[in-house]
């Protein structure tokens, strides 16, 4: 194992951790307003994709694909949410079980429209290629990834903090009766924050969709991902997702670069070290 | 329904069942059959979800991890109906036992995803440890278990029997576990944890038993599904899987144990009656999902009211 | 209370007779001590009750004896046994019993399942998972008595749910002694009830058998004083009076509290 092997694994590991920042945040975002965990959140990171690729395959504009796939996947969460969601209010199990209905259901649509070929999002000629750095090769696509997640975390934390929505929000998180009992409205901000999270998601998916590529059964792959991070940083919680989704893409890549045949299994210790240590989460509130 | 009606419901059932049989053609008694082993899984789950209040997304990987050992066993190695049962059961309730000390320590939300997140690792392995497991292409050719029988087991009829007997027996066990002083205490910790623990109950151990039982008695179902279908793949261990044996229990009335294996009943009948008119299961399920959340009464999300007091 | 102040007021070998000791027990959550410093000394038999205004800590001050909370300092004993570190399940495999404020019983399962649950807790037999619950006559006695010890024996079929609220208080009482305690925490065992129900309830706790040590929080002044001999006094989780009843109502900043609030 030489030097360069393992600066390209935590390299990989890092801008795979900054992919999965934008799938987990929005589901720590959504659970801390609304207390629900969205099972269809992997559906909102595939279905994304597929919008992206749809859309770059008519216009060749990548800047098009991840706002028609943010705004197409916004629009399905607003629409689970306020048609649905709302009407169980209070219900968290049951709410939580209705999200894996719709991302049945979701699913089954995707391959419908799409088919079953797995398919990769063309990457945009300027973020081809790779870096050289000495003996070190960093693809542009990756750097790019790390790029994305870094402005995208930077401005969450920056709008959460400092702006009179981002108060709101976490007042919201909080406390939501006491929000609401001080003229917050609540179910404004949980429609807001739902679409925020499957925005994120879907910019995730389109994103991923140069790396990952787009494929049925991405939706359940990417989830327990999604999961694991929130269990390690701690549901409702910005930093929490952060470094988790630093920890999990470093973990994975090396998993996958050591013990290939183990898949998910290298995500298990960690997730059993710190469920045994701090059940919350590094930085959870329950 | 006391304990006595329960008792001849479901012994009537099994007899309907067993006279029935002879008279069906191949096709519907192979349903029939695969109802008999999935009941055995509804009716495991809903001792978790049902009993205890603890909703698991991961219960196939038992189920799963129990088809392989008999998959694996039964072809590469050609052992016998015995070695495959109890090897099975072993690696099913080893599984359980180690990936229930992870998951009962959480509770509720977390509890649901990690259970989900423990099923896809099973997945996982299935999916990429190809040299046991064949990965997707899965292992082909589990032939019927040879028992000291004058009837052949390869032949629909006397299979159907053997997996009747099987549910009945896991009914039967089942049946007796919620009914005693530790079903009682399952459903205990359903209805108020902080009362058990005042009372003096060790909460997380209760649970923790109930999920080694609840994996244990999916994998003997695991078993039965390796030798009914000849057949185990990934799909087995799919979270699909895990979210249609859910449906089961919701459907069919959690707590209760018949409910959930009529559930079985409607699901398997359902999902092969939807299969010979459209691919779109999937579509038809999400809905079903829905629909039963939305517009079911309020009893039957009734064993998911966790109320953390 | 001090081993020296308890060796002086009850003499030297009741130490590690009492039935419950605290000792400068704390709670603390962020900036705010609910509960401050307090010293408990119950002796066996004996019937306490802890009264304080709303918010002085004595719902808190429970939660800590019964486990349900961690101390942030001090030494809880039960008996002479350190409890303070102990999980709450085994504070009561001790003899350790309590109701709550709010009730909090089993609300699909019936009167009869409530408390068999209850009897069975500290057996051997709460694992038995191959016969029926109906079974095991021990416990059905066990229960069937708890339950006539309430009154509630006629109930015993019913769904929690489907009672009302007295009588959901009594079956809060009735599950506690299921256990056969040694030392019972009750927590506003009137509230919400009305002036014949609480009357019931008092007559129902002043006949409770005096082996059995009593620690009673209650808001009415007269009702804690016609079931203890001995009152302890709470206010912002420190104690401001301990002693007989005449003494605290006597007591000027106990009078002050009460009076002038």
């Amino acid at each position: 194992m030489t030097t360069e092997f393992w600066i390209t694994q935590t390299f990989n590991g890092l801008s795979y951790g900054a992919l999965l920042f934008l799938l987990a945040s929005g589901l720590s975002l959504i659970f801390g307003v609304m207390r629900i965990v969205n099972l269809a959140h992997g559906s909102y990171f595939l279905l994304g994709g597929y919008v992206g690729l749809s859309v770059v395959w008519r216009t060749h504009s990548f800047v098009l694909a991840l706002l028609a796939g943010a705004v197409a996947v916004a629009l399905i969460g607003v629409g689970m949410e306020r048609l649905f969601l709302r009407r169980l209010s209070g219900q968290t199990l049951g709410q939580v079980l209705m999200t894996i209905g719709f991302a049945l259901i979701f699913q089954d649509l995707a391959l419908l429209l799409w088919g079953g070929d797995p398919y990769s999002l063309p990457v945009p000629a300027p973020l081809q290629g790779v870096l050289i750095v000495g003996a070190l090769r960093f693809p542009r696509y990756r750097l790019f990834i790390m790029l994305v997640a870094v402005v995208i975390g930077a401005a969450l934390w920056l709008a959460l903090d400092r702006t009179r929505a981002g108060a709101m929000i976490r007042a919201a998180v909080d406390d939501a009766e006491m929000a609401q009992g001080v003229g917050i409205r609540v179910p404004t901000i949980s429609m807001g924050v739902f679409a925020l999270g499957a925005a994120l998601a879907a910019l995730g998916g389109v994103i991923g969709g140069g790396f990952l590529g787009v494929y049925p059964g991405l939706d359940f792959e990417i989830l327990p991902y999604a999961f694991v991070v929130v269990i390690v940083g701690g549901l409702g919680s910005l930093p929490g997702a952060m470094v988790g989704s630093l920890l999990v893409g470093l973990l994975d890549n090396f998993g996958k670069a050591l013990f290939p045949e183990l898949a998910y299994f290298t995500l298990f210790a960690p997730m059993a070290l710190i469920l045994a240590l701090r059940p919350t989460g590094l930085f959870g509130r329950t | 329904m006391t304990s006595r009606r329960a008792l001849l419901a479901g012994l009537g059932t099994a007899l309907v069942a067993g006279m029935v049989a002879p008279l069906l053609s191949a096709y519907p008694l192979t349903l029939l059959t695969q109802v008999a082993v999935v009941a055995i899984l509804a009716m495991s789950l809903d001792v978790l979800l049902g009993y205890t209040g603890l909703p698991s997304l991961g219960h196939a990987a038992y189920f799963g991890v129990a088809a392989y050992a008999v998959g694996i066993l039964a072809t590469d190695y050609k052992r016998g109906f015995l070695t495959c049962l109890l090897a099975g059961l072993l690696l099913a309730t080893l599984t359980a036992a180690l990936f229930g000390l992870i998951a009962i320590r959480a509770s509720g939300t977390y509890f649901l995803m990690i259970t989900l997140a423990l099923g896809m690792v099973v997945w996982g392995l299935a999916f990429r440890w190809v040299s046991m497991t064949k990965g997707d292409n899965g292992i082909a050719g589990v032939p019927r278990p040879e028992l000291p029988l004058p009837w052949s087991l390869a032949a629909p009829l006397p299979f159907f029997y053997l997996t009747l007997a099987a549910a009945v027996l896991a009914w039967a066990l089942l049946g007796l576990l919620v009914r005693s002083p530790f079903g009682l205490s399952l459903m205990g910790i359903r209805e108020s944890e902080s009362r058990m623990r005042a009372l003096g109950y060790n909460v997380w151990l209760h649970k923790y038993l109930a999920f080694v039982i609840a994996g244990a008695f999916a994998g003997f179902a695991g078993v039965f599904w390796a030798y009914y279908n000849g057949f185990v793949s990934p799909v087995d261990v799919q979270l699909v899987t895990s979210v249609e044996t859910l449906l089961m229990v919701a459907l069919g009335g959690p707590g209760t144990l018949a409910g959930p294996a009529l559930g079985a009943a409607v699901i398997v009948f359902l999902k092969n009656f939807v299969s010979v008119y459209t691919k779109r299961w999937l579509l038809i399920l999400g809905a079903v999902y829905i629909g039963v959340i939305l517009f079911a009464p309020r009893g039957v999300l009734g064993a998911f009211r966790r109320e953390r007091r | 209370m001090s081993k020296e102040g308890v060796t002086a007021l009850y003499g030297r070998d009741t130490l590690s007779e009492l039935a419950l000791h605290l000792q400068a027990v704390s709670k603390t959550f962020g900036g705010l001590r609910a509960v401050d410093g307090v010293e408990l000394a119950v002796r066996p038999g004996e019937r306490r009750a802890l009264i304080g205004p709303n918010g002085a800590g004595k719902t808190t001050l429970f939660n800590l004896i019964a486990g349900a909370l961690p101390a942030s300092a001090g030494r809880i004993s039960l008996f002479g046994t350190d409890v303070t570190g102990m999980a709450q399940h085994r504070r009561a495999a001790l003899g350790l019993a309590r109701t709550f404020q709010i009730t909090n019983l089993f609300p699909t399962l019936t009167v009869l399942d409530n408390v068999r649950l209850a009897a069975q807790a500290r057996t051997a037999d709460r694992f038995a998972m191959l016969r029926p619950v109906s079974g095991f006559a021990d416990l059905q006695a066990r229960a069937r008595e708890a339950l006539a010890a309430v009154g509630l024996d006629d109930r015993a079929t019913s769904r929690v749910r489907h009672l009302s609220h007295g009588e959901q208080r009594q079956l809060e009482i009735a599950l506690a002694l299921a256990g056969r305690p040694r030392v019972l925490l009750l927590d506003e065992p009137t509230a919400g009830l009305s002036q014949a129900e609480a009357g019931h309830m008092t007559a129902l706790l002043r006949g409770l058998d005096p082996a059995i040590t009593l620690l009673i929080i209650e808001h009415d002044m007269d009702i804690a004083l016609e079931v203890a001999r001995h009152v302890t006094v709470l206010h912002y989780g420190r104690v401001i009076a301990d002693g007989s009843c005449d003494a605290v109502r006597a007591d000027p900043t106990v009078r002050e509290i009460y009076l002038g609030a």
